[in-house]
């Protein structure tokens, strides 16, 4: 899968999520979004997320969007390279 | 250990709560009214002699052994069909009775061969049983005459005399043996529910007969057994016991195919498995069986078993078998060398549903504890997540609500998106008992299965609808519910919140979701829409029995929601007879969802980010959880098609054949740097492996499988395993490995550790389970015996939760290219993805995957039955052959997925449900064209198959 088919597939999840909590009664509906993404995503896959986010990604919904500012943004990056505590090979 | 030899009291057990007190040869006991005399007899410790009755089926009473004298009634009533009465007095043996008996069998044995030393029920004969009970010394009529067992008389042929039939791979009938009890006949109506078996002929000229006289093989038999164990002589044996002998030993354990989890015995001679025999105490199938879990266990010795571990350093390399030692140090120096080269997160685990809870524990323990991430899941991703994700919202906890004995309380009962006769074979023969009672049946499926119209059941309502259209179909049921005024208030008041009610009642009122108005996309008729609806909202205890036809759709989780609204509006939970009931696809799915096997969550179904529980499982195991949930199965593809996944450990599953979308899966796979195999087979998967770890089937070890119904089964272990360990003693080398301090001894410690981390568990331990039988979790001080059914005062929740649902059609779309929809099951003899059942005999009954399609379908491209033909989709193609049936719609095409050459994966799309990323294994747009043979495709896999199942200084084998 290149770059482009990853970000079109996680495109379509977070919309996919969008589209279920847009038929949700009003108050719950960003809230929704950002709970289940809270819940169920990687931090791998928020960071892309916020990657889609920060170029302003003109394909996600607008629920996505709103929902955002309360997706945990993760604080390590999630980058090739990061040894992520691990000291020392055995 | 001894044989357990279980207790047969002749005719079933009376559920009446009126007792009955009388006196048999001078005892008093006090039954249930409505019991038979034969039974209250065996009650009280005194055995009748019978041979038509069995407890497993209705009293016959044509044997005339079980004849008894009744104070002030005249003759001898068979005690099998007199029930008792108040103040009856009983006398079993009498001079009368005793010549009676002798002679009945006298009559017996004048037609039955004498050969009993060599006989394979030498043993294990009740016939034999009775003559010596009878006191029977002599046979005064003589073997000679019209007889059913020789083959000539006098040198001229015996017409009379039938040959034995051995068409069925697992058991003969000789019908020279047969005394024509109708045991056999019973059992497959009664017990089965398939009508398989008559008695032909009249008076001496009676024979059992599969079909119209036709071969047990080719007759509509579907070889569950249960004819088998009815059988009182040696005319039904198993092939087994003929081959072997009789057991002398035998162990209660859990059958390890589907998701029911039949309760057998074991039977052994030494190590060698002689029979497995449905054990009549088993709470889940009540001593029925089918032909996966009674006669396919022959993966276990099949030659394909891979018993050393083995490396390669390239997957284009032939394997190297090595030490354990070896392959453990292996493993652990490759997995910290990528965490070090590509960060912590670079590895993870995937849990096996076929493994025991305890196994399952252990492999999310290893990656929680010794990976130091979350990045754990298991094969429930790609079944029943929806169900955990949807039934936790709805009313608080990720099971089904009842126990499969709950059926027998059911007046209406909805099947949507399963296939019990075939997937469930032994959950659909007591559904279909309680239909024979007079239950009315819904089906919602886009094919017509066989519950729809089978011997003595037919659907009151079969909902056709169009792959893809669940959530519209259950939301237009809600509808018509709600604005026809027939939801059941009271209890909505009562243990709804009423606010979510009023929004999901205005919501599922509005005209759009009416069935006249969905009826254009789904392809449901209204009228028959609203009759149903009526039906399930009025007709008594109404039961929702759902599969995988409901969790993998792009909408899985919104439909199981749409189930848990249709349920509470008609008041349907929370006592017998009721409920939402998820039919699992594994064994031990359930148990492996129970003990923590998702990314998100601990043991228990306890959020990952949740401070206390992490503290509970940071204290007992000395390490810091990280707090952030891990990948699931296709992000872990997703992750390592991108880098930043390199490593994996999979215990017992075959992604690369199960899971959709075969392309990317093999490309994620090859993408990494240490994938470790552990199986009983080098299966799918393994050709894309580094390391194989051979594993142990479920006879080689002790555990617990936990069932659909939420029941904790003992797995008890009755042979050594022949790779050397059980699989929860690899996962704790690996771990030791890789620098745990691990020491468990026997796996009743790792359920200790379960039951004290995980209060749905609390009072779990192997000594409580070998005193119970078996328990349903929640198991707790406030639920000692277990929970049976859930939600009976209140929901786990709190208020049972009302969700909108809305209908949205998923992407996959046909179009002119692809004009048909492609949706995938199962068959009765295969299992899942066929590595065990294609290693058995059950190849007999489905040697290939058969696309079915319409005949207009069919006709429309040239494809007559059985031709070969090009099944394709926009993620790839495969060729199978075709079956011509208007079993399905014209428009819809299906095909079963247990076969590795058929690759009907290949075929299936990467969309997935919103909620949890389980697959669309059910829609996919497809053409069917005619063919000429395998696929470009095909023939690389074969090619790439065979070559990565060389071993170095072994022969090739032959598939």
């Amino acid at each position: 899968m290149s770059h482009d088919q990853g970000r079109e597939k996680l495109i379509r999840m977070a919309n996919q999520i969008a589209t279920f909590f847009m038929s949700q009664p009003e108050a719950d509906r960003a809230k929704g979004v950002a709970t289940h993404i809270n819940k169920f995503w990687e931090p791998r896959m928020r960071t892309h997320l916020f990657d889609c986010l920060d170029e302003g990604a003109s394909d996600l919904l607008p629920l996505v969007i709103e929902a955002s500012v309360m997706i945990k943004r993760p604080t390590v990056p999630a980058k090739v390279g990061a040894s992520g505590g691990i000291s020392k090979p055995l | 250990m001894t044989l357990i030899h279980e207790t047969d009291y002749g005719t079933p057990v009376s559920r009446s709560e009126k007792q009955v007190t009388l006196t048999i040869d001078g005892r008093s006991i006090t039954v249930p009214e409505g019991t038979s005399i034969m039974r209250a007899s065996m009650e009280a410790g005194i055995q009748v002699p019978k041979l038509c009755a069995t407890d497993m089926v209705d009293a016959f009473g044509s044997c005339r052994l079980c004849l008894v004298e009744v104070e002030g009634r005249n003759g001898t009533p068979s005690s099998c069909t007199t029930p008792v009465a108040p103040n009856m007095v009983v006398h079993t043996q009498t001079s009368r009775l005793k010549d009676i008996r002798r002679g009945v069998m006298e009559l017996y044995i004048s037609d039955h061969p004498l050969d009993c030393l060599t006989c394979a029920a030498n043993g294990d004969c009740e016939l034999q049983d009775m003559a010596g009970a009878v006191g029977l010394r002599d046979v005064r009529y003589g073997y000679e005459g019209g007889n059913h067992v020789r083959s000539r008389n006098d040198g001229e042929i015996n017409a009379r005399w039938m040959p034995k039939d051995e068409t069925n791979p697992y058991f003969t009938y000789d019908p020279s043996k047969c005394i024509v009890c109708s045991r056999c006949v019973r059992a497959c109506e009664e017990v089965q529910g398939t009508f398989a078996l008559t008695i032909e002929g009249r008076g001496f000229e009676s024979r059992v007969s599969p079909g119209a006289h036709e071969h047990f093989l080719e007759s509509e038999c579907v070889s569950c057994g249960a004819c088998v164990q009815a059988c009182p002589t040696a005319t039904l044996t198993e092939k087994s016991v003929i081959a072997i002998g009789q057991p002398e030993h035998s162990a209660v354990t859990t059958c390890a195919y589907c998701g029911v989890g039949c309760s057998f015995k074991a039977e052994m001679r030494g190590e060698e498995l002689v029979r497995m025999v449905p054990w009549k105490d088993g709470q889940a199938n009540r001593g029925h069986s089918c032909v996966k879990g009674r006669f396919a266990y022959g993966y276990a010795s099949h030659k394909d078993r891979i018993l050393n571990p083995m490396i390669r350093e390239k997957i284009s390399d032939p394997w190297r078998e090595v030490t354990w030692e070896e392959a453990f140090s292996h493993v652990a120096t490759e997995f910290r060398r990528i965490q070090y080269q590509y960060g912590r997160d670079a590895i993870g685990g995937i849990t096996s549903s076929r493994c025991t809870n305890e196994e399952t524990f252990l492999v999310q323990k290893l990656v929680r504890a010794g990976f130091g991430n979350n990045n754990v899941d298991t094969c429930a991703r790609v079944c029943h997540s929806p169900t955990g994700y949807g039934l936790g919202q709805a009313f608080g906890t990720s099971a089904g609500t009842q126990n499969f004995d709950s059926v027998e309380h059911s007046d209406v009962v909805i099947v949507i998106g399963a296939n019990p006769t075939d997937g469930h074979p032994v959950f659909g023969s007591r559904l279909k008992k309680r239909l024979r009672q007079g239950a009315k049946l819904i089906v919602i499926d886009p094919r017509r299965i066989d519950l729809v119209r089978t011997p003595h059941v037919e659907a009151a309502y079969h909902l056709p609808l169009k792959p893809g259209t669940n959530v519209a179909v259950m939301t237009a049921l809600a509808h018509v519910i709600v604005t026809e005024g027939l939801g059941a208030e009271q209890f909505i008041r009562e243990r709804c919140d009423w606010s979510e009610f009023e929004d999901w009642a205005a919501f599922v009122s509005q005209e759009a979701h009416s069935p006249e108005a969905t009826e254009s996309f789904t392809g449901v008729p209204a009228d028959l829409l609203r009759g149903a609806a009526r039906l399930f909202a009025t007709g008594g205890n109404g039961a929702i029995y759902y599969g995988l036809g409901v969790t993998e759709h792009s909408q899985g989780s919104t439909t199981v929601m749409a189930i848990a609204n249709l349920a509470m509006v008609t008041g349907n939970i929370g006592r017998p007879g009721v409920g939402v009931n998820p039919l699992r696809g594994q064994n031990n799915v359930q148990g492996s969802c129970d003990m923590g096997s998702f990314p998100h969550e601990l043991p228990g179904y306890r959020h990952i980010s949740d401070d206390a529980t992490r503290e509970t499982f940071e204290k007992l195991w000395g390490v810091t959880l990280n707090n952030e949930p891990g990948l699931r199965i296709p992000n872990m593809l997703d992750a390592a098609v991108e880098g930043t996944f390199r490593g994996i450990y999979i215990q017992g599953e075959d992604i690369l054949q199960s899971d959709p979308d075969t392309k990317h899966v093999s490309a994620g796979l090859a993408a990494m740097e240490c994938v470790v195999v552990h199986d009983l087979f080098l299966n799918e998967t393994a050709n894309y492996a580094h390391v194989f770890l051979p594993g142990s089937t479920f006879l080689e070890k002790d555990g617990t499988f936990t069932n659909a119904e939420r029941r904790i089964n003992r797995v008890r272990k009755v042979m050594t395993p022949k790779n050397g360990y059980a699989d929860w003693e690899v996962t704790q080398k690996l771990a030791q490995a890789m620098g745990l301090n691990w020491n468990y001894t026997h796996p009743s410690e790792i359920m200790d550790e379960i039951a004290a981390t995980t209060p749905s568990f609390a009072l779990v331990s192997y000594d409580y389970l070998d005193r119970m039988g078996s328990v349903q979790w929640p198991c707790d001080e406030a639920h000692p015996q277990g929970s049976p059914i859930m939600h009976v005062d209140g929901f786990v929740r709190g208020k049972g939760k009302f969700i909108r649902t809305e209908y949205v059609a998923t992407d996959e779309r046909t179009g002119p290219r692809f004009p048909l929809l492609l949706t995938t099951g199962r068959i009765l003899s295969q299992y899942n993805v066929g590595a065990q059942t294609r290693r058995t005999e059950n190849v007999a009954w489905h040697e290939e995957d058969r696309l079915e399609i319409h005949p207009h379908d069919a006709e429309q491209r040239g494809i007559k039955d059985g031709d070969w033909i090009k099944l394709a989709s926009r993620s790839g193609d495969t060729t199978l052959r075709a079956l011509i049936t208007d079993r399905v719609s014209p428009g819809v095409v299906y095909t079963t997925f247990h076969h590795p050459d058929t690759q009907a994966n290949v075929i299936t799309t990467d969309f997935s449900d919103w909620a949890t990323n389980c697959p669309e294994y059910k829609v996919t747009a497809v053409q069917v064209s005619p063919s000429n043979g395998p696929t470009e495709w095909q023939e690389d896999y074969n090619d790439l198959s065979r070559r990565s199942r060389r071993i170095a200084g072994k022969m090739e084998a032959a598939e």
